[in-house]
């Protein structure tokens, strides 16, 4: 990869082998410019937290990575995205094998109505695994993975939304995790949820973080310094400093930054 | 002093009660709906004792009284009240049924011995049984020993007329059936260009089999007249209560009681046999005895092939307005008409069904796969695939409607977590969509059902009639025969109710007709409901 002046990634990518990173990216929708010239690289087996205020570009920039602006009418991209170095957004890139290798868990949790079994195999399922006897490790493994498993056991085949909030967001990360993918985008997994399912869905996280890339967009800048490795800031579209979490939250280098996390806007 | 209820209170009570009063009116209308129904259409099977009335001028009766009422004011004997007797016995008098005068009774009873035969022909005959005769010879004599004579033959007798019927319709049939396939073949051979020798051999060997069906008509022909003559040999002379005389052949009478005699345990054999005859049997005297079986099966098979029509016709265009199309003033135009046709009267959709299904698409079939028939029709006439199709046209518009509303419930958000997956969008919509959808869908569907059970107007023109020859499904290859005419309930009561000659007789058979009629839809309606409610609460979300 040889980026081009001024496109040297802001902060550090040194901390690890980047996986995902984006090219001066910037996006539309229709005339309004959601992202602007965004450069960033996420390293591998960290977890990158995305902060800023609401309408800033975070899910925008989340959905860039496993083209999920694709089902958006009227979006617009132009720079790069750039995933193990090769650049994903060409039209021949295999959009559902790449959302194969880059799972994504959404702010609302939406697990398919059918039975939790069901749910945590259905990518497997998409991807031509059929067999039962194969489907059932599988599924047992994601489970409790997403540290669900002792909670359902019992009743896999029961209908998936009979669960709570906290349990399908669980449920969710089992089933993006049940397809084994590099990378796991989270889009605020836990604003709908209570303090308690938070804390477990962080734990979880840290424990996620052994195998797996994870970027999670939060609203929550305690959430961001207890579990992320990185921190980036967007504000207005623009990534406006990303550093090692540490860093930004104890000496943050520009203003607007230290604006944001001290509360005085957002 | 309690507060005076302040003008909006008031006028909110008078709301509620206004409101509550509509409901209740409704109920009421529904409930004496179903109960009217209830009550004739049972009773139409039910066990009438037999009442021998003397009159003053010193006439005899023997009659079912049917009902009672004053005689109206302008009427001879008015402020009396009069009786309505059936009176049996149309080959002797003409007529089924009588007013009375009560005040002209001057003795009635109920003799044990009065019997009620009910016949093939002509309608029930009330009267006593005299002698049971075979081939001239008496067998039994005595009102008593006559009657239990005769019913204890009676099941043979029937046994032999199922023969009879069978042989006609089935055997004799076939070969009918044969004889015209091998009519057209000859046609179709007329027409060819064969090489002399050639068209002689094939023309030879027709000739043949022409032969050998026709030997098979005769002799089955023979068998025929061999039972029939076996069929009539029994003749059972029954006495009227006026003394007058009939000789009426055994085989003739589908069943024969004697109502005064009977406990409630034979009347409840005799109830349950007449409900069989109506549910499972054929009618008779142009459908105003006998069963409605034809009918029923006609209107179930017909709603059924409908719903098979419309379900993916109705579910794949609801796909495309929500899942495919890209919005926009075309497919809002589009929906709108759609909703629109639902409200265009029924018969147009008939119309539009016998030019376009009748005429067009059965033309063009006949003249494609049945050449050699016409210009007798084979599709190019009503029948009931195209009377399923007109249907399916008709309630297409609630498929779609329902089924775009149960696409609409599957929240977006579960169609993003299956792309971000990898799924396609066409796997989204049949792993993910659909089944959500699919309570929707069958709701769509159980209205369509019911619409279509209880539509008669646009199926007049395109293939129903007052009596089909044959079932559309029978044993015959290949089974299911679409073009065959059909008999429905709906039109059942309309032609037996309003186009027959003897209405009171029938009345009771057109209440058990509506009731079978409504049942029908009640029940399609129920197991959709069931299997609907099954299907909710295995994808039940408590988000919607
Ligand atoms: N589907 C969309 N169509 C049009 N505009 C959108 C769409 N999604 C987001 N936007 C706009 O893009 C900007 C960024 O949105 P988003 O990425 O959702 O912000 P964040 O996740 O940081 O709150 C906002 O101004 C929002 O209104
Ligand atoms: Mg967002």
């Amino acid at each position: 990869m040889a980026p081009g002046p001024g496109s040297q990634p802001t902060g550090p990518g040194q901390v690890g082998r980047p996986i995902l990173a984006t090219r001066d990216l910037s996006l539309w929708y229709g005339g309004s410019q959601a992202l602007s010239e965004v450069t960033l690289d996420v390293p591998e087996r960290q977890i990158t937290a995305l902060i800023g205020p609401s309408g800033c570009g975070k899910s925008t920039l989340l959905r860039c990575f496993n083209r999920m602006n694709d089902l958006i009418d009227g979006v617009r991209i132009t720079g790069d995205v750039l995933f193990h170095g090769q650049s994903i957004l060409g039209h021949d890139m295999d959009v559902n094998a790449l959302r194969k290798r880059i799972g994504m868990v959404f702010q609302r949790s939406n697990p398919f109505p059918k039975s939790i079994f069901e749910n945590v195999a259905y990518g497997c399922r998409i991807h031509g695994i059929r067999k039962r006897s194969e489907l059932e490790p599988i599924v047992e493994r994601s489970l409790r993975r997403a540290a669900l498993w002792d909670e359902v056991k019992d009743r896999l085949h029961e209908s998936a939304l009979g669960l709570s909030g906290g349990q399908q967001q669980r449920l969710c990360i089992a089933r993006a995790i049940a397809v084994e993918p590099e990378v796991i985008l989270l889009d605020e997994p836990c604003s709908a949820l209570d303090p308690v399912s938070t804390a477990r869905i962080e734990e979880l996280m840290r424990e996620l973080r052994e195998t797996y890339t994870l970027v999670i967009v939060t609203h929550n800048m305690q959430q961001a310094a207890r579990v992320s490795d990185l921190t980036g800031f967007f504000y207005l579209g623009r990534l406006v400093e990303f550093a090692p979490t540490g860093e930004l939250f104890v000496s943050p280098r520009d203003p607007q930054t230290e604006a944001y996390i001290t509360g005085r806007f957002g | 002093m309690p507060p005076r209820p302040s003008r909006a209170e008031a006028r909110d009570r008078a709301m509620t009660a206004l409101t509550a009063a509509a409901l209740a009116l409704t109920v009421l209308l529904l409930a004496g709906l179903i109960t009217l129904l209830a009550v004739r259409g049972l009773g139409a099977f039910r066990v009438r004792p037999l009442d021998l009335l003397e009159l003053r001028d010193g006439s005899r009766l023997l009659v079912e009284i049917r009902d009672r009422e004053r005689i109206p004011a302008g009427l001879p004997g008015a402020g009396h009240h009069r009786i309505r007797a059936r009176t049996g016995n149309r080959d002797l008098t003409g007529n089924d049924f009588l007013w009375i005068d009560e005040s002209e009774i001057v003795h009635r009873s109920r003799p044990r011995d009065a019997a009620l035969l009910e016949r093939l022909e002509w309608g029930p005959f009330l009267g006593f049984a005299a002698e049971l005769r075979r081939d001239g010879a008496v067998l039994a004599r005595g009102p008593r020993e006559a009657f239990e004579a005769a019913r204890a033959l009676l099941p043979a007798k029937r046994a032999q007329w199922e023969r009879i019927r069978e042989l006609e319709r089935g055997e004799i049939g076939a070969v009918n059936r044969a004889l015209e396939r091998l009519r057209l073949e000859r046609r179709a051979l007329a027409r060819r260009a064969l090489p002399p020798e050639e068209r002689e051999r094939r023309e030879s060997a027709l000739a043949a089999s022409i032969a050998e069906q026709q030997a098979r008509y005769r002799e089955l022909a023979g068998r025929l007249d061999a039972l029939r003559a076996g069929f009539e040999r029994e003749r059972l002379l029954m006495r009227t209560a006026d003394g007058r005389e009939r000789e009426i052949p055994l085989g003739h009478v589908v069943r024969m009681i004697r109502p005064n005699a009977l406990g409630p345990v034979a009347r409840a054999g005799v109830y349950l046999s007449r409900l069989r005859e109506f549910l499972l049997d054929e009618p008779r005297e142009s459908n105003t005895e006998g069963g409605i079986f034809p009918a029923l099966f006609g209107t179930v098979l017909m709603v059924l092939i409908m719903a098979l029509a419309v379900t993916p016709f109705g579910v794949f265009a609801a796909i495309y307005l929500r899942e495919y199309s890209r919005g926009g003033p075309f497919v809002r135009a589009i929906r709108v008409a759609v909703h629109n046709l639902a409200g265009v009267p029924s018969i147009v959709f008939g119309v539009f069904g016998l030019g376009f299904f009748v005429y067009g698409v059965g033309g063009v079939i006949d003249r494609l796969f049945f050449p050699d028939a016409l210009p007798t029709p084979t599709f190019g006439t009503g029948g009931i695939l195209w009377a399923s199709l007109t249907l399916a046209l008709l309630t297409v518009p609630v498929v779609i409607v329902a089924t775009e509303e149960g696409l609409d419930s599957v929240p977006e958000i579960a169609r993003q977590g299956s792309r971000a997956l990898g799924a396609t969008r066409f796997e989204t919509l049949v792993r993910v969509i659909l089944p959500g959808a699919s309570p929707g869908i069958l709701t769509g569907l159980i209205l369509a059902m019911s619409r279509a059970a209880g539509e008669v107007a646009p199926l007049m023109v395109v293939g129903m009639v007052k009596l089909a020859p044959a079932l559309p499904l029978d044993t015959e290859y290949p089974y299911l025969h679409l073009e065959r005419k059909f008999m429905h309930l709906g039109f059942h009561i309309y032609d037996v109710g309003f186009q027959s000659p003897n209405v009171e007789a029938v009345l009771p058979l057109v209440y058990a007709t509506a009731l079978l009629l409504i049942g029908v839809v009640l029940v399609s309606n129920l197991a959709a409901i069931l299997l609907r409610n099954r299907l909710r609460r295995r994808f039940a979300s408590p988000h919607l």
